[in-house]
């Protein structure tokens, strides 16, 4: 009844959905099944725009942490945005400045860090003191057109 | 109006029988599932008939459907020119949703109204009763073995789903439209997340086999000894099932990926 030909086949069966499941996990999607151990570092932005919780936090487009948490900042009223930093990338300057990007002209934004070149290190809590706020397209637009008419006048 | 109140009246005792029997059905069976662990094999043959001839069913079924949500993706992303992101749009819909749900739908009805059926008819010829009259408990050596089986089945049946779908919209976006490989890949891995969409869809793929195969079961078990009665159950779990599934998803989805956390 039990014969060892359909144990076989569900030991196959077994092993090829398992095999999905991990085909999934690094070819579909990335998985990190060690967990990086992470630091935190705060910025105060004057407007972050569109910026979301989990976005990137990148150096030159690497990829270094995630945005973890956002709120506002009550004593200046300024968006005070979290940041985990991967525990691998531990040495960021002091004086490193931090601005919202979009990747490209409609995508999603994220943090973008400027490292700049101090020998001392941020550590676990500290704050980036130079921030750039995100470059508004409607503030731009807006400001090109009266600009535009300005020049048009004279 | 009294019949109206006679109509409620004979809802509210059948729906309060049928929690009932679900209570007396759930307890011994998970009793079962702990005790028949020591004889893997009635497990091993279950996985057999349920798992392993769903999978063809389910093998085609994902990679036509991956290939037309390639197809369908493309048009609408190539008409704002981000068919780079169809890989990662695929890979989502389907780690996330549509991979446990299909599958969920495609086993209820491929195994779930075999299993009622089975069971349905081993009522209907008193083998269970004979069973009983063996002093071999019917919850160990029937249901629990197809519980089980219902449960390892599901979620490696959504995996092997959501990868052939994977590769089927692959077929169409790199191979037809021709999407670069490369980034076709890239978006993807970018974007999909193990914890957050594939975990996620491998939780729900795990509910999904106990909910359909606890149905399928129960219904079989309680089914009228007859014909049409099986007949009934059968309709009965295939029906039940697919609702379930598919109103849990939102239930499931939402708490997922609700932002509730």
């Amino acid at each position: 009844m039990f014969s060892k030909s359909m144990e076989f086949i569900v030991g196959l069966f077994v092993l090829l959905g398992l095999a999905a499941m991990a085909a999934l996990a690094t070819q579909v999607g990335t998985a990190s099944l060690k967990k990086v151990d992470s630091y935190y570092l705060v910025a105060n932005f004057e407007n972050v725009g569109g910026l979301n919780v989990k976005a990137p936090v990148a150096i030159g487009g690497v990829r270094i942490g995630r945005v973890s948490a956002i709120d506002l900042n009550t004593e200046a009223y300024t968006a005070r945005v979290t940041m985990a930093i991967d525990k691998n990338y531990s040495e960021l300057p002091i004086d490193t400045s931090a601005a919202v990007l979009t990747s490209g002209l409609l995508g999603a934004q994220f943090v973008g860090l400027e490292p700049g070149g101090d020998f001392e290190f941020l550590a676990d809590g500290d704050e980036i003191e130079l921030t750039q706020s995100t470059i508004q397209l409607e503030n731009l637009i807006g400001r090109f057109m009266f600009s535009g008419a300005e020049g048009g006048t004279e | 109006m009294i019949s109206f109140i006679l109509k409620l009246g004979a809802r509210t005792l059948s729906l309060v029988s049928w929690l009932g029997k679900g209570a007396l059905f759930i307890f011994p069976s998970a009793l079962g599932m702990l005790s028949v662990l020591r004889r893997p094999q009635l497990i091993v043959q279950q996985v057999y008939s349920v798992g392993v001839l769903s999978m063809m069913i389910i093998v085609v079924a994902g990679f036509f459907v991956g290939m037309v949500l390639g197809l369908q993706g493309y048009i609408q992303l190539s008409a704002i020119k981000a068919e780079a992101n169809l890989g990662l749009g695929v890979a989502l819909t389907l780690s996330r949703e549509l991979g446990p749900v299909v599958t969920a739908l495609l086993f209820a009805g491929r195994a779930g109204s075999a299993l009622t059926a089975e069971i349905g008819l081993m009522r209907a010829t008193e083998q269970i009763a004979a069973m009983e009259m063996m002093a071999v408990n019917p919850y160990v050596r029937v249901i629990a073995p197809r519980f089980w089986a219902g449960i390892i089945s599901m979620p490696l049946l959504a995996a092997l789903f959501s990868l052939v779908g994977v590769y089927g919209s692959w077929l169409v976006g790199v191979g037809q439209f021709g999407i670069d490989h490369g980034i076709f890949w890239s978006t993807m891995q970018a974007g999909v997340e193990f914890q957050e969409d594939i975990l996620n869809g491998i939780i729900k793929s795990f509910i999904f086999g106990g909910v359909i195969t606890g149905i399928a079961l129960f219904e079989g078990y309680n089914a009228r000894p007859t014909s049409d009665g099986v007949s009934r159950a059968t309709t009965r779990t295939v029906v039940n099932a697919s609702l379930s599934i598919l109103a849990l998803d939102y239930v499931l989805t939402s708490l997922m990926f609700g932002g509730l956390n």
